[in-house]
């Protein structure tokens, strides 16, 4: 019966519809594919809030001179919690969905190194995103007045108490430091995974791109978080404790900040923008039947991008006056990244020149994201020249220039990867019909708003502003760009719907490898039994599956002969551990804002944080001690 | 699935053990605590570049000079570099299985770092005496932040120490000992690393010209 050969491998279907779903299976999974799931579903929800936030910002700006639909006030609440949704809960997320699930069915790993900690992330990340959006609620529910209103890039010294009274700005601050908590947890658990855990014969050189991007980009989060955490800090401090960090008559200065969130800030673009390169690059050679055209191009282009990253943070502060020295080194430095990242673009192209194309639903998602975000490069690279950035800054240009890479381009690419790889998960394929429909819409609705801003910004509309003046000719554009939000927001719900039909069984069954792909993890059965791999596949060329069923190369697929995991594999069971540390430690965080929360130190509620945070961090402490117990139980 | 039957795909002889298979032959945890470390590395890095950026720029007092003794720290530092000693000590034990030498050395180690905290604790009220406060001067955040986090880090290490002499002594330590012990010390030897440099760009450099 095991030497079953790849075309049994395809009637496996339903080998594994017994699993266990109920809600106290998922609660403790340790299953990096569950974990990769509840990240991607998370994630469209968060990214539902943050539209939903759009579309208010658009609607105020629909007409000039509007002023009944929201306030100043909220307007500023609005863009602070969309861009702050869909850097953090949204686009990092739904990456991170990939890393999950992906990782470790690339390199030939059964999970990751840790699998309780990558379930300790999940948490923490889920606690914290639930946490950045509790003043919304609150406000609704009439009991604080703001929500955080300091944009995404919370400057100094607008954030510190003088000017943000209240709790927004803490609640903003400390939903930060949990999610960033959360990223460099899964950062070491992924660069040990991917390091450590490759299969036999799974030499670097070999691993499939996605892996790579996703390595370059675990590099970034673990060397710019903490970067961003001190700053955080220091501004908790000016605000609870009346340091000087930020505080200008003191002689604080408020261009630290900038240069600590700068510093993490850009490298977070990378953070947001490679993982989607790293899926294309995936989706693209399958479907135009080639390799990747100069893969080790690819590769190194984007090692580069990591490197080069962390030097060009100060070309979002050339407004602030840094001198003709500072502006050149690092108008060079942007510059020089759009070196790599057009090899990228080139490579991408030259893959699929000449190729037989196939135009599915999950190719022209890859296609959208080469064509828009090649727009959304050409209008950046502009800003590296400090006197056309001086213009451009605080200009609609900017918000035209950012959401054609992070909309067109990293999104995109992500729903590439839902499409491409949701029969992995799920073993069907996703309905086409809805499915075309929402990339039409996404397609039209991307171009129909964000195209109208760059003429926007060039006319010198700036950005974050509530109101603009009529008769200047921004009537036009703005109608426009509302318009195309909202054809957005149909196609996402299109998208969704998609999602959720899928979920409930619709869509053609198919088997292990519908795309006919070449890496390891379309070898197994569709959806992966929980152990992945029934043998460790032994690895002999960056394409292993397609050389053996076109190149007559070794066999990797996976025979899958019932249920249960072989005798000799050992999986780590289940644990609730890592959900009762992440409460522990998101309530540590919380607690805060007793004592330090409203930009004041309150001196009576102190004792009360101290006594709250002690009796988490004992649970804390705790919980890590019964998880090391727990490790130690034989098995 | 009777026996091990190698389905078609499977490579790989049935000597090949999956369980401690590392591709880069290094132990998970001690790979992981090293990119932890490089990432510390930026966490202090961006506390010491913040110390450096505001070095000099107090509009009022008290100035370093006014309040440090560098004496009394040149002490505390001393013990917590010879702490280093005795973990390096404590780590051979544990990879040479001598339990008595590693549990010495593990307590040395501990005493020296709440030393070194409990002197921290002193200088800190000494100073908050002298008028130098949180709030005061940049000079004060800077100080405090700064060398209040390095203390931090020392006292986590120092219960980990604790931690770890218990769990060895029980011998409930699964897997390697050594490497176990190894991991706490990788970290122990970190702290103490960046105090050199704080000690160094701190307290030292007032003391230069």
């Amino acid at each position: 019966m095991s030497t079953a050969a790849t075309t049994e491998v395809e009637h496996h279907a339903d080998v594994h519809e017994e699993e266990d779903n109920s809600l106290w299976s998922w609660l403790t999974t340790v299953d990096h594919k569950r974990i990769g799931k509840l990240y991607m579903f998370s994630a469209l929800i968060f990214f539902a809030m943050g539209g939903l936030e759009a579309l208010f910002i658009r609607v105020q700006l629909m007409y000039p001179e509007q002023s009944e639909f929201i306030s100043a006030q909220t307007y500023n609440e609005m863009f602070t919690m969309h861009a702050t949704t869909m850097v953090f809960l949204a686009i990092m997320p739904l990456s991170a969905a990939f890393f999950n699930f992906l990782i470790p069915l690339q390199i030939g790993a059964r999970d990751v190194a840790f699998p309780r900690m990558n379930a300790l992330s999940y948490w923490l990340f889920l606690f914290g995103g639930i946490f950045l959006n509790v003043p919304i609620f609150l406000k609704l529910l009439g009991v604080v007045g703001v929500t955080p209103d300091g944009g995404w890039f919370g400057y100094a010294n607008m954030t510190l108490s003088k000017y943000s009274p209240g709790m927004s700005i803490d609640f903003w601050i400390l939903g930060l430091a949990i999610l960033g908590n959360s990223s460099m947890m899964a950062g070491f658990n992924f660069i040990t995974t991917i390091l450590n855990l490759r299969a036999p014969g799974m030499t670097l050189f070999r691993m499939p791109i996605f892996t790579w991007m996703s390595l370059v980009v675990q590099f970034l989060i673990v060397m710019s978080f903490p970067m961003v955490t001190v700053g955080l800090l220091l501004m908790l401090f000016d605000r609870s404790f009346g340091t000087n960090f930020y505080f200008p008559p003191n002689g604080g200065d408020p261009l630290l900040w900038q240069h600590l969130f700068w510093l993490f800030g850009h490298p977070e673009v990378y953070i947001l923008i490679l993982p989607a390169m790293g899926i294309v690059s995936e989706v693209l050679p399958v479907f135009a039947r080639k390799p990747l055209f100069g893969a080790p191009f690819v590769i190194f282009s984007g090692i580069m991008i990591g490197f080069v990253g962390f030097g060009v943070w100060s070309h979002h502060m050339f407004t602030t006056g840094l001198g003709p020295v500072a502006d050149a080194a690092f108008s060079t430095t942007t510059m020089l990244i759009a070196v790599p990242t057009a090899v990228k673009i080139f490579n991408w192209i030259a893959t699929m020149w000449g190729g037989k194309i196939s135009f599915t639903l999950p190719n022209v998602y890859a296609i959208t994201f080469v064509f828009l975000f090649t727009i959304g490069g050409l209008s950046g690279v502009m800003h590296a020249s400090p006197p056309v950035d001086l213009q451009q800054q605080d200009s609609y240009f900017i918000v035209a220039h950012f959401h054609y890479v992070l909309v067109g381009g990293a999104l995109m690419g992500l729903f590439s990867g839902i499409t491409f790889y949701w029969p992995k998960m799920y073993g069907r394929k996703l309905p086409d019909g809805l499915g075309w429909i929402a990339w039409a819409l996404f397609f039209a609705g991307i171009n129909v708003t964000f195209f109208p801003m760059h003429f926007l910004g060039a006319m010198g509309m700036i950005r974050r502003s509530w109101q603009y003046p009529a008769g200047v000719g921004l009537e036009g554009y703005n109608l426009m760009a509302t318009v195309g939000a909202f054809l957005i927001a149909t196609g996402f719900a299109f998208f969704f719907v998609n999602l959720i039909r899928g979920l409930l069984g619709a869509g053609e069954k198919v088997g292990d490898d519908p795309w006919d792909a070449a890496t390891l993890e379309w070898s197994m059965a569709s959806p992966p039994p929980h152990y992945n791999f029934r043998k460790l596949p032994v690895v002999h060329s960056d394409r292993p599956l397609w050389d053996e069923k076109h190149e007559g190369g070794s066999p990797v697929s996976q025979a899958v002969i019932g249920k249960d995991a072989p005798a000799h594999v050992e999986m780590p069971p289940p644990s609730y551990w890592p959900l009762l540390l992440a409460l522990f430690q998101g309530g540590f965080f919380a607690a805060f804002l007793i004592g330090g929360g409203g930009g004041k130190f309150d001196a009576s509620a102190f004792g009360t944080q101290v006594m709250v945070q002690l009796v988490m961090g004992l649970g804390m402490l705790f919980t890590m001690f019964a998880w090391i117990r727990e490790d130690a139980r034989p098995r | 699935m009777s026996s091990h039957a190698v389905p078609a795909g499977a490579g790989h002889d049935e000597t090949f053990d999956e369980h401690h298979w590392r591709s880069l032959g290094v132990d998970h945890m001690k790979l992981a605590f090293w990119t932890f470390l490089g990432s510390d590395c930026f966490f202090f890095g961006s506390l010491i570049g913040t110390y450096m950026y505001y070095r000099g720029q107090s509009l009022v007092g008290p100035y370093p000079r006014d309040v440090f003794d560098v004496n009394i720290t040149s002490i505390s530092t001393f013990l917590l570099l010879m702490s280093s000693f005795t973990m390096v000590l404590a780590v051979l034990g544990a990879k040479t299985g001598k339990r008595g030498m590693t549990l010495v050395n593990l307590a040395l180690t501990a005493a020296m770092g709440s030393a070194f905290v409990a002197f921290q604790m002193y200088e800190f009220a000494h100073f908050y005496h002298a008028g130098l406060t949180l709030q005061g001067n940049l000079f004060g955040s800077t100080f405090y932040i700064l060398t209040g986090f390095h203390g931090t880090h020392v006292a986590i290490g120092v219960l980990w120490l604790l931690l770890s002499m218990f769990w060895y002594g029980k011998g409930w330590i699964r897997g390697d000992e050594g490497n176990a012990i190894e991991v706490a010390g990788l970290y122990w030897h970190f702290v103490d690393i960046v105090w050199i440099v704080i000690f160094t760009v701190v307290y030292l450099m007032e003391f230069v010209a």
